[in-house]
């Protein structure tokens, strides 16, 4: 019982336990009023623990209780084929090949723009407040633009979506990119101005190596936000496929357990994709030497 | 290499030229020669004179101190001759060129307060670095690494990561980068400041000993008196307000220095002029 009382485990799980009596708790109350107007419509009398029962297996709940959400991420998941358009892993896989395509584009940008920011005067003055400013238009406006352009010039599918991914997700590899390859002291660039030092040479030698760590942390943010951005891309596309295919869909029927159950596997893919980042970034930095 | 003989090159021209120029010392040519070298600096406070009407000739081989209180410009004098400072007024000339010119040739070694190793290098990759970015090849480099970390005694720390070494022997790495190529001028800038005097007296001894095999012209910072009287041939000494030259000391001491001639007169009456000279620039109830 020592690692139960000396690790996380204890505290992880009595905060788990704590939320799902709470949900089971929310759960009742919020289902409760339909079950009692219907028995007042039928005419009949509902016991507490009828309506106990009866409101942790409505159909169509305000509120699905857990169980009900993890018996659908089941079946929809594991008991069904991949390939099958009821499956949420064929949505999933769907969501995340444009949330890796726009986080890829992403970074790529982000890193480029930070560079440009940091080597070049113009750009310093100039480009910042438009990266800021790109970033205070809601995405939900911008998003079904993008698609409709994009569409009429003869680009639809995975980049669109991806696109919008790469809008959200630019924006933290920049901002900790340009903290990051301005982050070495005065002195190691004096060092390499007494080499007579090339640019190209001062950022690959000095200044590229003293930002990843900025860059490993920009990324975590960046490939959360780029989610978010494929989800918000497949709402305007018809509802076709992926995670917020099923979230429209979901809400179009009232599917709430379908809902609930697409908005687990987000937040579950989410985790795991910080999470591969996380590991990317203890690979590289105990490659680069650093205290463990 | 190409880079070696043009720097070899470069070194002969600079006796040639230094022998209209040095006046004051015409025995030994002037490596570095400063004519009413002045530097201010523009601040929201007002112009600080940083160094004002600087004169001063180096010759080859030499171990020159800077010594002085803070804000004398002793180290914005070391960073005008490695021009990471501009002077706003007078001449200055390194290996007989402009600072730029000499920097761009690669004519000096410069060690820092901090060791400044980047941390994701291994000490022998710090080491390298200078070599990597002036374009030496892979064999080179080992052999010169191999070399510069066995002349300061840090044979055996190659794979370690800066963290792993002490402060001392993270000093001395960055020494030996400084050493890694030929320039024949090492620019120290109160390089042991920040180490305890045990270790700080056993790198003056390594330091002495390293300049006596490599012949090289030596600048270096301090605002110690025992470690400027022990190592140097020449102590310069610095007042501020404006910063500038009061008085500049030549060494008796014979070149051969083990640490116990510390305890001699000759020592102590060099040192004791020092002390005149600083109290003599710098009044203490500022």
């Amino acid at each position: 019982m020592r690692w139960l009382s000396e690790g996380k485990t204890l505290p992880v799980l009595t905060v788990v336990a704590a939320i799902v009596l709470a949900w089971y708790v929310g759960t009742f109350v919020l289902n409760a009023p339909f079950e009692r107007d219907q028995a007042t419509r039928a005419g009949t009398e509902i016991g507490f623990s009828q309506l106990l029962s009866r409101t942790m297996a409505q159909e169509r709940p305000v509120l699905p209780a857990p169980h009900q959400v993890i018996e659908e991420l089941w079946d929809t998941t594991v008991a069904k084929k991949i390939t099958s358009k009821r499956s949420l892993v064929f949505h999933a896989w769907i969501t995340l090949s444009a949330t890796l395509l726009g986080f890829a584009i992403g970074t790529v940008l982000g890193v480029a723009l930070a560079i440009g920011i940091v080597y070049n005067r113009a750009m310093d003055k100039s480009v910042m407040p438009w990266v800021i400013a790109s970033q205070t238009i809601p995405i939900l406006a911008i998003a079904p633009m993008i698609i409709v352009v994009l569409n009429s010039v003869g680009i639809s599918g995975l980049l669109p979506k991806a696109l919008i991914s790469t809008y959200l997700s630019f924006f933290p590899v920049v901002v900790g990119m340009v903290k990051g390859l301005r982050s070495p002291e005065a002195i190691q660039l004096d060092l390499m101005r007494t080499y007579n030092a090339s640019g190209s040479q001062t950022l690959w030698k000095l200044r590229w190596p003293a930002a990843a760590p900025y860059l490993f942390t920009s990324m975590k943010v960046a490939v959360a936000t780029a989610l978010v951005g494929a989800i918000v891309g497949e709402l305007p596309t018809g509802a076709v496929a992926g995670l917020g295919a099923r979230l429209l869909t979901g809400s179009y029927y009232g599917q709430t357990i379908q809902i609930w159950s697409a908005l687990f596997m987000a937040a579950a893919l989410a985790a795991v994709l910080v999470m591969l980042v996380g590991v990317g970034e203890r690979l590289v930095m105990s490659r680069m030497g650093e205290r463990p | 290499m190409v880079k070696t003989t043009a720097k070899k090159a470069s070194s002969r021209t600079a006796k040639v030229s230094s022998k209209s120029a040095a006046s004051a010392r015409p025995a030994q040519p002037a490596v570095i020669s400063a004519k009413n070298l002045s530097l201010t600096f523009r601040t929201d406070d007002g112009p600080v004179h940083a160094l004002s009407n600087v004169n001063l000739e180096i010759g080859k081989g030499d171990f020159v101190s800077f010594i002085g209180p803070s804000g004398c410009g002793k180290t914005t004098l070391l960073r005008v001759i490695a021009d990471l400072e501009q002077p706003t007024a007078g001449e200055i000339s390194v290996n007989g060129m402009t600072p730029e010119a000499a920097r761009l040739a690669r004519a000096y070694g410069y060690v820092f307060q901090a060791a400044a190793l980047y941390p994701w290098r291994t000490i022998e990759k710090n080491v390298a670095l200078p070599l990597e970015i002036m374009g030496y090849t892979a064999e080179e480099r080992k052999k010169r690494v191999a070399r510069t970390l066995d002349l300061v005694n840090l044979t055996g720390f190659e794979k370690k990561y800066p963290w792993q070494l002490s402060g001392g022997m993270q000093q001395r790495a960055s020494i030996a980068r400084a050493l890694a190529f030929d320039a024949d001028i090492l620019l120290m800038d109160e390089p042991f400041g920040a180490l305890d005097e045990i270790v700080r007296d056993h790198l003056n001894e390594q330091l002495l000993h390293l300049w006596e095999t490599t012949n090289k012209t030596i600048c270096f910072v301090t605002h110690s008196i025992p470690e400027a009287v022990y190592l140097s041939t020449r102590i310069v000494v610095m007042s501020p307000r404006p910063g500038r030259v009061t008085d500049v000391i030549e060494s008796t001491l014979p070149k051969e220095r083990p640490l116990e001639i510390r305890e001699s007169e000759e020592f102590l009456r060099i040192a004791h002029r020092v002390r005149e000279g600083l109290r003599a620039g710098h009044s203490y109830d500022e």
